[in-house]
């Protein structure tokens, strides 16, 4: 076991833990973007950064191994600065209208996205993207993009070794992509969609999902949320259903499921048409 | 073989020309791919042989640039299937780099990089850019090239002619302190002929290798660590102490890699160390591989260095075939062999473990650290990572011995240092003082100030601007860091009163903004917000308190929460300019 301090708490966690699990044992909210348990820490978005005594900068708490003896402070006015232009960066170049995480802690950390558009004369660089709707299943809106890696590595070594997208381009201009932005069903994409599992924007989102908020139907507030069992084959990926008026709107799957760790197939995550198919009777 | 060898790896219908194919089967022979279909039920492949090649995805991708001008999605798609690596993957692989692109041209000429970095900027880079453009040429604009004493500085990446700098043609390079005693790390500079492996054995050459090969691993580390030696590129870490923990590390293949991707505007030692004393630097890693344990030494060259790059893999072939490498290198006992990468314009490749990825076949992004190269270095193995001046410092340490070297410079930053000066000064070059030497001194030494000093770029663009009242300041680790500024890697860019800085600080500041990787958010969005205050100070002639403000917001955020030292030094520059006033008429 490791014994390490974190906001003047000591607090006990097992060998190969980081400081984030140490945060959480401590009961310290942390927020995080590019990080999962379910997929590799990247540590690439910084918001969940905090002060470690002996350290030069502040560390990445989702990836840093904990150790014996560290002291750390999640909540010094280091962190909180940091954390509050990390999401201010985000919001000041990203739509993150519907990351209803990341608004809970813009408004927690104080931080004010407008105001470099504000003293520019709103001339600032920004995602600019157009929503690629390529296919009936789901759509990329790469404005609301972060890129916290997330998709990339659901897509790659953590889940679905398909490795049909990566980031391409380089700094601000850094995308999500397939090979030469070729669309989706050109691509290695085998839709199983467990990109859209883990992206934390919305910025992938079912087609049904995207039609329904086109048309200003989506009510997240009236859907039901059943859990059943896939029944295309014998493994047993547990599935939920997202339900709004008496439809499949979209269909997910629990993270802490010991089968697929929230990840599906085609068929679990799109094939539920048949459901809705007022001809069955 | 007919169709994928793999029918898991899915590629588009894009087929490459002949001229591609051919082009990437120099660097990735039919039998060196990643599958091998010899028969139907006899297929050489796997994870492992395909893990083993992705290093030759920055080559090959090399190889199509040159072929073509760009690398096409046929192209992609042959390399993709060659080294069994994703499309998506290769593509951001490519788009990476400021010398590939993934657009047709649509002309079959070559392309002249002209440099819009400060000692160029002020010397008239952009008159030169329009003349060159006049001419018919296509011309692009580029970051720092590494030419600082001769700007405007210009490349030209080759369409059916090999790439070259201009400059090279006419140049008998003349080390302006040659023959000065005094010297150390440069004494070979202008004296020896680069090209000869005798030369270089007639002025010390490898003297200092068998010295090594008598004292043993555990005394050339002993001798670094009693020297003091500390790193050249910026970082300043103990040398002895980086090379005593790999030399500790038992079990795993180990790596020396030169860094010498020196790509820090207003730096150019380690281009005029390589192209004038190749050997030198192939000695000096051969030491280091004795003395650690390593048997691969990796030379990550950048791309815009034709001479050096040419220069070295000469050398490499020389001492290869004279057994100074190989499997008992220069009768060592010792196995080491060294590979030459070329860079292909990414200034973050630089960071050491950017510079793994890239040589790996990945995007150049920087790893969090820990763990530190020591232990997870190149290919996750133990690695020795320095760069050429450092490694240079070696044979001296090892011949005179720690005291001697000691003798010179100060007790916390002993030795000499290579300067890099340029900008307003009589005579621009590469200086070798002892550390300690003050601002003012080293100034004269470069023929000193063209007209009346307005301020010094030290360290770089990554350091920050000093003003004439500095000009005690003794160039030492520990003044520099007293004073708020930074040696970093040896920049002395002088500019006179006659400059105005706000254009020369907003190129640094959209150098930064160009040069991020892009993975993490405060150096991704940080970097492009900090420009476009600079912008807008430009635009204005000065800053609302409340922009000043964010200035410096975005600054402690880059500097406390980025990953790599880029974000961390990302605002330097900028904010010490507003501090002394040089832009903004004053804060």
């Amino acid at each position: 076991m490791i014994r390490l301090t974190v906001d003047g708490s000591e607090v006990e966690v097992h060998d190969g833990a980081t400081i984030l699990d140490a945060c959480n044992a401590s009961a310290v909210e942390t927020p995080t973007i590019c990080y999962a348990d379910t997929l590799t820490p990247v540590n690439v978005c910084r918001v969940c950064v905090v002060e470690l005594e002996g350290s030069r900068t502040l560390v990445p708490s989702c990836s840093r191994p904990a150790e014996d003896g560290m002291v750390v402070q999640t909540d010094s006015e280091r962190v909180r600065h940091s954390r509050k232009m990390v999401l201010e960066f985000l919001g000041s170049g990203v739509d993150l209208s519907q990351a209803d995480e990341l608004q809970r802690w813009i408004a927690h950390y104080g931080a004010d996205p407008d105001r470099y558009a504000a003293g520019a004369d709103g001339k600032i660089e920004r995602m600019d993207e157009e929503v690629r709707v390529q296919d009936e299943l789901y759509i990329r809106d790469y404005d609301k993009c972060v890129l916290c890696y997330k998709c990339v590595e659901a897509c790659g070594d953590d889940a679905q070794h398909t490795y049909a997208i990566a980031v391409a381009g380089r700094g601000h201009g850094a995308r999500i992509s397939t090979e030469f932005d070729v669309t989706l069903p050109d691509s290695a994409c085998v839709y199983c969609g467990n990109c859209i599992a883990v992206c934390p924007t919305n910025a992938l989102q079912f087609k049904s999902e995207f039609d329904l908020r086109a048309a200003g139907q989506w009510r997240p507030e009236d859907q039901t949320i059943t859990r059943t069992v896939c029944s295309y084959c014998g493994v047993g990926c547990n599935l939920e259903l997202h339900v709004q008026d008496n439809e499949i709107v979209k269909c997910t799957s629990p993270d802490d499921h010991s089968v697929t760790r929230g990840n599906l197939c085609i068929k679990g995550r799109f094939g539920y048409q048949y459901v809705n198919a007022r001809d069955r009777e | 073989m007919q169709g994928p060898a793999v029918v898991d790896l899915h590629v588009t219908v894009d087929q490459a020309s002949d001229a591609e194919r051919a082009a990437v089967d120099v660097v990735v022979p039919p039998d060196q791919a990643a599958v091998i279909v010899e028969t139907e039920r006899l297929v050489r492949g796997g994870t492992a042989r395909r893990r083993e090649r992705r290093h030759l995805l920055l080559p090959a991708l090399h190889a199509l640039q040159a072929e073509i001008g760009w690398i096409s999605p046929g192209g992609l798609n042959y390399v993709a299937e060659r080294l069994q690596v994703p499309p998506a993957e290769a593509y951001g692989v490519a788009t990476f780099y400021e010398l590939f692109r993934v657009d047709d041209p649509g002309h079959d000429q070559s392309v002249t990089h002209v440099c819009v970095d400060a000692a160029c900027q002020i010397a008239g880079a952009d008159a030169r850019f329009g003349e060159l453009r006049a001419e018919g040429r296509h011309v692009h604009r580029s970051p720092c090239l590494g030419q600082c004493e001769r700007a405007p500085a210009s490349f030209v990446q080759g369409r059916g002619e090999p790439d070259h700098v201009p400059a090279d043609e006419h140049e008998v390079f003349q080390h302006r302190q040659a023959g000065d005693p005094e010297l150390r790390i440069s004494r070979r500079l202008g004296v020896v002929d680069p090209t000869s492996l005798e030369s270089y054995r007639d002025h010390g050459g490898y003297e200092a290798l068998a010295a090594a090969v008598e004292m043993g691993p555990d005394a050339i580390i002993a001798a670094l660590s009693e020297s003091g030696l500390s790193g050249r590129g910026g970082a300043a870490f103990p040398t002895g102490v980086k090379w005593r923990a790999v030399a500790d590390q038992q079990g795993r293949p180990k790596h020396v890699v030169a860094n010498c991707d020196e790509s820090e505007p207003g730096t150019f030692k380690d281009r005029v160390l390589m192209e004038n004393d190749p050997f030198a630097l192939i000695e000096a890693m051969t030491i280091a591989g004795f003395a650690t344990g390593a048997s691969s030494g990796w030379i990550y060259i950048r791309g815009e260095y034709p001479r050096a790059t040419a220069r070295l893999r000469h050398a490499i072939v020389e001492a290869r075939a004279a057994g100074l490498l190989g499997p008992d290198a220069a009768g060592s006992g010792h196995r080491f062999d060294v590979e030459l990468r070329r860079g292909a314009g990414a200034y973050i490749c630089g960071e050491e473990t950017a510079l793994f990825n890239s040589i790996e076949g990945f995007r150049g992004e920087p790893r969090n650290k820990p763990p530190f190269p020591t232990t997870h270095g190149l290919f996750g193995e133990p690695t020795v990572v320095n760069n050429p001046e450092t490694l240079l410092n070696v044979a001296p340490i090892l011949l005179d011995g720690p005291e001697v070297y000691r003798s010179r410079g100060t007790e916390q930053s002993p030795g000499t240092r290579l300067f890099c000066l340029s900008g307003s000064v009589g005579a621009p070059g590469v200086y070798e003082v002892a550390l300690g030497t003050s601002l003012g001194d080293l100034l004269e030494l470069a023929g000193g100030v063209t007209g009346t000093l307005q301020t010094v770029l030290l360290g770089g663009a990554a350091g920050s601007f000093v003003g004439p009242h500095q000009l005690d300041l003794p160039l030492t680790l520990e003044d520099t860091r007293a004073a708020g500024t930074t040696l970093g890697s040896g920049v002395v860019m002088a500019f006179d009163d006659s400059i105005d800085m706000t254009p020369v600080v907003v190129r640094i500041a959209e150098f930064f903004r160009d040069e991020s990787c892009g993975q993490c958010v405060p150096c991704r969005v940080g970097t492009v917000r900090q420009h476009e205050v600079v912008v807008q100070l430009q635009r204005q002639g000065s800053l609302a308190p409340d922009r000043l403000d964010l200035i410096d917001d975005m600054a402690r955020a880059m500097a406390d929460a980025s990953i790599c030292g880029l974000g961390h030094t990302a605002s330097g520059a900028v904010r010490s300019a507003l501090q002394l006033g040089l832009i903004g008429g004053g804060s």
